[in-house]
């Protein structure tokens, strides 16, 4: 692997960030309005009735990390969907670039936005409503972990697809997170969901965290079951990972076979 | 002198292609092509659309896999050492632009990046100052004239020295100026390196300029090859554009004059 190829997708990438506000705006603009609005949500519910918790500190907290996650499957998606918008791929792979170097770039690029993001509204979320994203101590850095890897794991598995489908399947990036969100115990903890759909909760890295979060911050212990929600949160992560990689490139050697990559545009299935 | 061996020295082929076929489902785009190209030889690849060109050239740059055949390219196979021996070739194409969004700059840099070029920032000025670019450093691709385009790409296909340049149909939609000047850079290049060039052009005035080969493809097959300038006599036409239409039209003809 060269890291200069590696540097190469990954400086297109900042180039055009520099050079375009629109771009900065995907990268902070959704954050900070999804982190407001949740914020004052939080806070009107918190008004209400006798709670005896704090919801800005349980809602606050997973919406922020849930949104660090999607960021980063968002930021590879968008970082491949400029190569497909500016039909870049014969250039790209005429050249001495190999496809792990490729998506080593496009990763690279997500990890800078999805950062960058998530330091902004944690600024907000501690400025505006005084959370602070350290209150669940060094546990924050597992659980980015994981969101983390499961982030690059959805974010090359979508790509992939789209390689496979052609531009027309751009928009099956878009509502993954959202879906995902209803298994994950982002919002509510998963034994609000009907029994049957918490086997689905089960394969979700997410998941753990956030069960592991909400009971951190609601009781103030530790679960019991913390390492092994961890341990499992970050297996079944890095297995999606690499079974998502493999996808890829294996969808790119099918593309070299059939002439996909030099008429990408055409949507020859 | 009887007796003695004379040793002529043959220089080994910068491109070598051997019963190369692409079959797209059931089509043969390309059937069983052969070819070779030696260090500072110019080789036209000649044909009407659709004839397999360009499915060749994209098998030679290592985005399209061949069906059958093998391609070496400096002695090495594309199929085995792909990611290595694309450092030591390079395209222009009419189809391949760089990234509209990206400026003259950001373009040369990130494709020198990408091939890992030495000094390259230097030789991003030198290519700037040699293709007339150095006052679009900070102008977007996209925003570029065809002519400014085609000598962007053009400085991008020879950024990294290639010892092969494939050049799809490089000066098509250009005025016959900025065609000639292309022209000159891309003999210039060659004759200062001894590169190997394949190069596609349906422009038979500037193949014959240029080429000191040709081939003819026709349906995925090379029907004739030969000198651009005796070519068109040895098969009964005036000019290489005759022969061009002859294959086009009247491809059996030719086929059987050859005995394929």
């Amino acid at each position: 692997m060269s890291l200069s190829r590696i540097y190469a997708i990954y400086v297109r990438q900042i180039f055009l960030l520099r050079s375009n506000p629109t771009r900065l705006a995907t990268v902070f603009l959704w954050l900070v309005i999804d982190i407001l609005q949740w914020g004052f949500i939080s806070k009107y519910i918190g008004s209400l009735g006798q709670a005896t918790f704090s919801f800005i500190t349980v809602i606050l907290g997973a919406i922020i990390l849930w949104e660090f996650m999607s960021r980063i499957q968002q930021g590879i998606l968008m970082a491949f969907l400029e190569d497909i918008w500016t039909q870049n791929f014969i250039n790209f792979f005429a050249s001495p670039l190999q496809i792990k170097e490729y998506l080593c770039g496009l990763v690279l690029t997500s990890i800078t936005t999805g950062l960058a993001g998530f330091f902004a509204v944690v600024a907000i979320a501690g400025g505006v409503f005084g959370y602070n994203v350290l209150r669940i101590g060094v546990l924050l850095l597992p659980f980015m972990f994981i969101l983390l890897i499961f982030g690059i794991g959805m974010g090359v598995f979508v790509s992939a697809i789209i390689f496979r489908l052609g531009p027309s399947a751009e928009w099956l990036g878009w509502p993954i997170p959202m879906v995902l969100s209803l298994f994950s115990g982002v919002y509510f903890p998963i034994s609000t969901l009907p029994p049957f759909l918490h086997t689905f909760a089960k394969f979700i890295p997410a998941s753990y965290v956030f069960e592991s979060m909400r009971s951190i911050l609601g009781s103030g212990t530790f679960p019991h079951d913390l390492a092994q929600n961890l341990l499992i949160g970050t297996l079944l992560s890095l297995a999606y990972l690499l079974v998502a990689s493999r996808f890829f490139i294996v969808i790119y050697r099918k593309n070299l076979e059939s002439g996909n990559i030099a008429r990408f545009n055409a949507e020859a299935l | 002198m009887p007796g003695k061996t004379l040793s002529v020295s043959v220089p080994e082929p910068i491109l070598r292609i051997v019963n190369v076929t692409k079959v797209y489902n059931s089509l043969k785009a390309v059937d069983r092509i052969s070819f070779a190209i030696n260090p500072g030889e110019i080789v036209g690849l000649l044909g009407p659309n659709g004839a397999g060109k360009t499915t060749t050239i994209n098998m030679i740059l290592g985005i399209l896999e061949p069906t059958d055949g093998s391609i070496e390219i400096l002695g090495k196979n594309m199929r085995a050492c792909g990611s290595d021996i694309r450092k030591y070739i390079n395209f222009a194409a009419v189809y391949a632009h760089m990234p509209a969004n990206l400026t003259v700059w950001q373009d040369m840099y990130v494709f020198g990046l990408l091939y890992e070029v030495k000094n390259i920032k230097e030789r991003i000025k030198l290519l700037l100052q040699e293709f007339d670019l150095e006052r679009f450093a900070d102008t977007k691709a996209g925003l570029l004239s065809s002519g400014e385009l085609s000598r962007l790409n053009l400085a991008k296909a020879i950024m990294n020295e290639p010892r092969l340049l494939l050049l799809d149909e490089p000066t098509a939609s250009l005025d016959p100026s900025i065609s000639q000047l292309i022209r000159e850079r891309i003999k210039g290049y060659m004759t200062g390196t001894q590169a190997g060039i394949l190069w596609t052009s349906h422009n038979m005035n500037e193949i014959e300029a240029v080429c000191d080969r040709v081939m003819f493809l026709s349906h995925g097959v090379i029907l004739l090859s030969g000198d651009p300038k005796s070519l068109p006599a040895q098969h009964g036409m005036r000019t290489l554009e005759e022969l061009f239409i002859a294959v086009a039209r009247e491809p059996l003809c030719l086929e059987h004059e050859v005995g394929i």
